[in-house]
């Protein structure tokens, strides 16, 4: 069972993990964004971490709809409100339950993955964050290391596409040859998931 | 000179001036007509390029007068952020909604067709006809 301290640990991990990986991402994106994302991203998940410190959401689902919350309003580009619609979207399926299973947080992700899919209009294979969200929910029944891997071989395989949404699209083919920045911050998403698990 | 209450006009860029001088723009077209809240929400609340959910929200409750309030948005995370705010429920006045229209003459529109009193919808289908003006 999944308790509200493991999903603050999977945000605390998450935010480390961005924290860390600030310069690859803003480097992912420069060739074919505004150079932005890995310090827009360090800014929302720093102010997740501070809220769900000071508030101390007491349920999984209050966890993760005030993360999204707070991506919302601090991130600043469109990462923010497609990341905070993810989390808001996965904390409001899993409504106010104490703990909940592996099965019914895989059901509440993909309803999460949906709304992001919704909001933004992308579909696989447009080369945005979508690209690892989806494969790694097909495969959470496997458990989390099997959707950090299949979230990590999504986000690899953006490389080749050309980008149908967001500001690289209007590079058309010369989207072509870089790997999704977006893609691959959820990549670091799923694989905080996979850390956090058994601690 | 109508007496109904205002639909307010929320303009929303990635950049603060590109929103101010919208607005500016679009309540000059419009006669100068002060009773037409508009609000422009424009960059980061630091003041750089990109988009604040904090100054959308504040901009939607300051141009609220009971109407209805038509956003404007013009691309990228403006128009993600508020579908998000919007779909959050909570975030922005009930009566708000996202105006799928070109920014600026949108803008221009839906200010004009609320000073002359006309209800959200007909700001929303005055601005999103602005679509259909073609240049060429």
């Amino acid at each position: 069972m999944l308790d509200a301290d493991f999903f603050r640990r999977w945000m605390t991990a998450t935010a480390a993990s961005v924290d860390r990986e600030a310069d690859r991402l803003t480097a992912l994106d420069s060739p074919i964004g505004d150079a932005d994302h890995g310090s827009n991203l360090r800014r929302g998940f720093t102010a997740v971490t501070a809220a769900l410190e000071k508030e101390s959401p007491p349920t999984p689902g209050a966890v993760l709809t005030l993360a999204g919350r707070q991506l919302i309003s601090t991130v600043g580009g469109a990462s923010g409100p497609l990341y905070g619609t993810l989390l808001r979207r996965t904390g409001k399926a899993l409504g106010d339950a104490a703990e909940v299973d592996e099965q019914q947080f895989a059901e509440a992700l993909r309803a999460g993955v949906d709304a992001v899919m919704q909001l933004g209009g992308a579909a696989p294979g447009d080369k945005t964050m979508i690209d690892a969200l989806a494969p790694a929910v097909d495969r959470l029944a496997d458990g989390f290391g099997a959707a950090r891997s299949a979230a990590e071989q999504g986000a690899e395989a953006t490389t080749p596409l050309q980008a149908r949404k967001g500001r690289a699209s209007y590079l058309g083919e010369r989207s072509i040859g870089h790997q999704d920045p977006g893609a691959t911050s959820a990549a670091l998403l799923i694989a905080a998931l996979a850390e956090t698990e058994g601690k | 000179m109508s007496t109904q209450k205002p639909v307010g006009v929320v303009l929303v860029s990635h950049s603060a001036q590109v929103a101010e001088a919208v607005a500016e723009l679009a309540r000059g077209l419009a006669g100068g007509d002060t009773a037409v809240p508009v609000a422009a929400a424009g960059g980061t609340e630091g003041g750089g390029l990109g988009t604040s959910a904090d100054l959308i929200a504040a901009a939607a409750a300051s141009v609220d007068r009971g109407a209805g309030v038509a956003v404007l948005a013009d691309l990228g995370s403006a128009v993600l952020t508020v579908k998000a705010l919007l779909a959050e429920g909570d975030e922005l006045p009930e009566a708000a909604r996202l105006v799928d229209a070109p920014f600026v003459e949108g803008a221009v529109a839906a200010v004009v067709t609320s000073a002359a009193g006309a209800d959200l919808d007909a700001v929303e289908a005055a601005a999103k006809e602005a679509y259909t003006y073609r240049k060429v």
